[in-house]
């Protein structure tokens, strides 16, 4: 019970922690003409956080069956 | 080899695949062994999300607005984040209520109204007509492209041709046709449709397969990897821009707005609803599908950048529409096998869409549009023996055929003037309406019907007005003028820039208008009146829906019915034998023999309510029930009371589970006091014989004694003094046994006296020796002393402590061997305090005897010396005492080698504060 | 002839009591201080009665009057219970067990005299 409520806080967590990133002001940092490895700053900015915010969820959901 | 034969063939092969699996997935189904039954399948239902808008869209939006198209799925995204709040209340409001459309849970939720299931689902039907419209466009683009094959020739416009010459007609009516085939097979209580979404999930496999095989083939294939792109875009001018500005021209606020849209979209689009909440199967696979979902909306969108750039660097100047990117560029390359997977591809986002948004809509028609109506006419009411099963399927294949050739319509008209996802955004917008009616009827009481009604009519009709009429105008098909000049040339009702607000895009500026007014009027009407009992019920029923012990819909019901009556009316929209196996059903389930034997009480009233539900929705199943059940009314007093009860009995329930577990642990103690209390008993009991004992003897020696000195006058003078002597020793005896007797029960009960003050232990010790030396000097012995100086003083109490001592001594004295007894004793400081030892030569204690010598009235004597002449209370005595203080009372010693009595004092007692008081008040 | 008395109980201050009246009366006494000794004086001396004390070290009362009446060799014994517990079970304890009779202290010594002479038939 403990660890569900516990999941469900992390995910709203994330839910919150994804809001700021892919918004206004955080999004303007990378809106700009630069790249990494040949890629456009804000496409590998927008699809890394994006990756990663998957992964945080799918590690908050799937570790509590453990 | 691409041509009109093979792309029908090809078209009709793949749409039978898909009827072949929907087929065995729909006899899995019946058999029970589901084939949905997976976290996985639910995902990829879900990602029904993913429409031609999508698979086609996103390149067009991303050649024109670089990373502009991606908000719609990062919405998505963060909202399934909420899921297991959001989604896991929907299902299990929807289950708990036979809940089988977005309009019905509306309609529900405020008190059944069929008022407002109405109102959604023309809102709902206007407001995704367009999104029809573009799987049409979407679909006939790419089939007029592949007919062209090698060439690349750009669709003429459509409107031109007769109808029957159109491509997207004959389109819109295979879709309606196949989609009767898929959804519309029987009725069902529950509405779900197993064999759909096995498909459904098939689709968005094929559709992600499809673009990821043409991203990898044009980022690796026509160009060297995502970097050389990038490098060929910077250096075209016009597509560096692409890659960094945000959403072009639009700034932020566009940005924000598309993914607060997409992200109600994920909740509220009928089919979304559908996938996500009528056909799920286990609330669990909810936690899986939450990040699945989001991965494959990642996967999906991963190479749409790279397919635009390579699309504008590869057609520069040649007019190609970037909404055909994903199709044109493997034609252009001749790549055919890679073209036909695409447009399979393409015609999986389609039909996968069209299916199931039309099989939702077409549930929300009949059950909330139709049958109302239909109840209107009492002579359909009336008529009990009809069966009107058929009827539904009908309205419901009627109202398929109905929603494509709309969306056909809306194509004609407007189509050719918006890009693809445009056109999708103006569905989003209107769904988005549903929103504050939704979460605020989930998780706030105070929503009314009049409230809901108020705040998505405003909506609705702004959106109309903002987003929906100004698509016909720049189509044509409305005066020019309406948009720039306004309604009646007013200025301030310019449509995109309301009341003279400018500087937002037309999506962002709809949306705020019509949240301003939806949220507006839904919170405003709502608050002006409290809810009425239906709503209040049907409030608590969703408000809680996650809560345990909630009480059942049956509980808010009060009436007669017959059996025979629900039976007949559950056959007539069901059918006959379902009705008849949904009875025995439930019949089974509370261990009734037959339907027939059932009481037709509450709560079969509520079952049959929600199998007809599921079937026509929950407000006419509330008409149709009323009409064979006699209900009795319940005033919203009494609403109130049985939820208030119910609250209350969960709080009794709660506390009794309390109470019943302070019983048992009461009864537990109770018994081992009860144990302790026998045992006191019979200890006292113990106690007074001992006492009793221990009374008579000297009594028996005092009576005879004096009986011999009464009866005989003759006796010796000698033998008279001593008798005499004899009596008054145990006359003393008794008088010693009275005192301690007395005072050890003044110890035990805690009424003692103690008078604690500063002891200087030495001097203590030193005082009671020369008190005892007398008896020392008679039996002969010698005393050591040991007691060094400068020790801290201690606080207890004086006399006890003098008493203490005193009966160590003199035990020790009446055990020593005459004549060479000797007795050590000794005070040394330890942790936190102080030990004195009194150690003697005597026979000393066996072990099992070192405990007894401490219980009262326990004398350890031995046979070689006298019995001890004591009262056999001094050591027990003592041990309290010294106890009282906080310290211990213990015996060493082994048979031949003397005993050694110590006790420990701490230096500042636990009682000190409670010594201290009493010394107050002796 | 003179009867022989013993006299068992560990209270020195009752045996000089009741010694002092035993001998008055023209009887012959024997002392023994606690069940052991009672048990061993009571097969040396061949007393004719014994007043025998319940509490008493060693060995108590009740079992010195199971072992004397499962001697053969003691039949014609006269077995006096003294005790101070004066409780219903601890008399029909001691008449259960072979005792012919039974006194509380502080007991009447006239009483006690009379129930002497009883026992042994003066």
């Amino acid at each position: 019970m403990h660890r569900r409520m516990r999941t469900g806080e992390r995910l709203v967590a994330a839910f919150l922690g994804g809001c700021v990133l892919f918004n206004y002001p955080l999004l303007s940092l990378f809106d700009r003409a630069a790249s990494v490895f040949g890629v456009p700053l804000l496409y590998a900015y927008v699809f890394v956080a994006w990756g990663g915010l998957i992964a945080l969820m799918a590690w908050f959901i799937e570790r509590r069956g453990e | 080899m691409l041509g009109g034969g093979m792309i029908v063939a090809v078209s009709l092969l793949y749409l039978g695949l898909l009827f072949a699996v929907a087929w065995w997935g729909d006899k899995r189904a019946d058999a029970g062994r589901s084939i949905i039954a997976s976290p996985t399948i639910y995902a990829l239902s879900m990602a029904v999300y993913c429409t031609t808008w999508t698979f086609y869209g996103s390149v067009g939006r991303a050649a024109v607005s670089g990373i502009g198209f991606l908000p719609i799925y990062l919405g998505p995204t963060l909202v399934m984040a909420l899921a297991w709040f959001l989604l896991l209340k929907m299902i299990r409001t929807a289950k708990a209520n036979r809940i089988t459309s977005i309009a019905d849970f509306i309609s529900s939720r405020y008190g059944k109204s069929h008022l407002l299931g109405g109102l959604v689902t023309i809102i709902a039907v206007i407001g995704i007509v367009p999104y029809i419209a573009l799987q049409l466009k979407a679909v006939s683009g790419s089939v007029t492209l592949l007919l062209g094959y090698p060439e690349i020739v750009m669709p003429n416009r459509s409107a031109t041709l007769p109808v029957a010459a159109d491509i997207s007609f004959w389109i819109a009516l295979i879709l309606a046709a196949f989609t009767i085939v898929f959804g519309t097979r029987h009725l069902d209580a529950t509405e779900r449709h197993e064999g759909m979404v096995a498909a459904i999930a098939l689709e968005s496999m094929v559709k992600l397969v499809a673009f990821l095989a043409v991203g990898v083939f044009v980022t690796w294939g026509m160009y060297d990897g995502l970097a050389d792109i990038a490098r060929r875009a910077g250096e075209a001018e016009g597509l560096r821009r692409l890659m960094a500005a945000v959403p072009s021209g639009q700034g932020f606020t566009g940005w924000f707005s598309l993914t607060l849209l997409a992200g109600l979209a994920i909740l509220f689009l009928p089919r979304q609803f559908q996938v996500a909440v009528v056909e799920n199967v286990n609330e669990e696979h909810l936690r899986r599908a939450a990040w699945l979902f989001p991965l494959y909306l990642f996967l999906i969108n991963l190479f749409v950048l790279p397919i635009a750039l390579g699309g504008l660097l590869h057609f520069a100047g040649q007019g190609v529409d970037a909404d055909t990117f994903v199709l044109t560029l493997p034609m252009a390359e001749r790549q055919e096998w890679l073209t036909l997977l695409v447009f399979i591809g393409g015609l999986s986002a389609a039909t996968g869409m069209v299916i199931v948004e039309t099989i939702a809509l077409s549930t929300m028609v009949c059950n909330d549009l139709a049958m109302p109506l239909l109840l209107r006419m009492k002579r359909l009411a009336l008529d009990a023996s009809e069966d009107l099963s058929g009827l539904l399927l009908g309205i419901r294949r009627g109202a398929i055929v109905l929603i494509l050739l709309l969306g056909y319509l809306y194509f004609r008209l407007a189509g050719e003037a918006y890009a693809l996802v445009a056109i999708g955004l103006i569905s989003f917008s209107a769904v988005a309406q549903f929103a504050p009616a939704m979460i605020g009827g989930m998780y706030w009481r105070g929503g009314t019907r009049e409230g809901a009604l108020a705040g998505l009519s405003a909506g609705f009709l702004v959106w109309a007005y903002t987003l929906l009429l100004p698509s016909f105008a720049k189509s044509g098909w409305l005066p020019d003028d309406f948009l720039t000049q306004g309604l009646f040339g007013t200025e301030l009702l310019r449509p995109q820039q309301l009341f003279g607000l400018g500087g937002l895009d037309e999506i962002s500026h709809c949306l705020f208008w019509s949240m301003f007014a939806n949220i507006g009027c839904y919170v405003a009407v709502s608050l002006l009146r409290a809810p009425s009992a239906a709503e209040a019920s049907q409030a608590t029923l969703f408000v809680d829906a996650l809560r345990h012990g909630r009480p059942a819909g049956a509980a808010l019901w009060r009436g007669r019915a017959e059996i025979a009556d629900l039976l007949a009316l559950v056959g007539r929209f069901l059918g006959p034998q379902r009705a008849q196996a949904a009875f025995a059903e439930y019949a089974r389930r509370h261990g009734a023999a037959d339907p027939e034997s059932l009481e037709a009480d509450a709560e079969l009233v509520h079952y049959a309510e929600s199998l007809l539900a599921g079937a026509i929705g929950s407000a006419s199943a509330r008409v149709m029930v009323a009409s064979v059940a006699k209900e009795e009314p319940l005033s919203l007093t009494e609403v109130m009371n049985i939820l208030d009860e119910a609250s209350q009995l969960r709080t009794y329930s709660r506390a009794l589970e309390r109470k019943s577990a302070e019983l048992t642990a009461a009864t537990r103690e109770l018994k081992a006091a009860n144990e302790r209390l026998q045992e006191l008993d019979r200890l006292k009991d113990d106690f007074m014989s001992s006492v009793t004992h221990e009374l008579r003897t000297p009594l028996t020696s005092i009576r005879a004694f004096s009986e011999i000195l009464r009866d005989d006058p003759r006796i010796a003078l000698a033998d008279r003094t001593r008798f005499l002597g004899l009596i008054v020793s145990e006359t003393e005896r008794l008088t010693r046994l009275v005192n301690q007797t007395l005072d050890m029960a003044k110890i035990e009960s805690g009424h003692a006296d103690w008078h604690a003050s500063e002891i200087d232990l030495k001097a203590l010790i030193e005082q009671s020796v020369a008190a005892t030396s007398q008896l020392f000097r008679e039996k002969g012995a010698r005393i050591e002393l040991d007691l060094p100086d400068g020790l801290p003083r201690i606080r207890a109490d004086r006399d006890r402590l003098i008493q203490v001592m005193l009966n160590l001594l003199s035990n020790a004295v009446k055990f020593l061997p005459a004549g060479h007894g000797r007795v050590r004793v000794a005070l040394r400081p330890c942790a936190d305090g102080l030990e004195v030892s009194v150690a003697d030569n005597g026979p000393g204690i066996r072990g099992e005897d070192q405990q007894v010598i401490f219980e009262k009235f326990r004398q350890v004597g031995d046979a070689l010396t006298d019995k001890p002449a004591g009262t056999g209370l001094g050591l027990p005595i003592s041990r309290r005492i010294v106890e009282h203080f906080g310290g211990r009372l213990w015996v060493e010693s082994a048979p031949g080698e003397g005993a050694t009595f110590r006790f420990f004092l701490p230096l500042a007692p636990p009682g000190g504060e409670e010594a201290a008081r009493e010394t107050a008040t002796p | 002839m003179t009867k022989k008395i013993l006299i068992a109980d560990d209270e020195q201050n009752i045996v000089i009591s009741l010694e002092f009246l035993l001998s008055r009366e023209g009887f012959q006494t024997v002392v023994a201080q606690d069940g052991e000794e009672a048990l061993a004086r009571a097969r040396a001396e061949r007393p004719d009665l014994v007043l025998l004390d319940v509490m008493m070290p060693k060995m108590n009362g009740f079992d010195v009057c199971q072992a004397l009446r499962a001697d053969p060799d003691l039949a014609g014994l006269r077995i006096l219970m003294l005790t101070a517990k004066g409780r219903e079970t601890e008399v029909s304890k001691g008449l259960g067990l072979g005792a012919d009779a039974y006194m509380t202290k502080p007991f009447s010594t006239r009483e006690l005299v009379e129930k002497v002479r009883a026992l042994l038939g003066m």
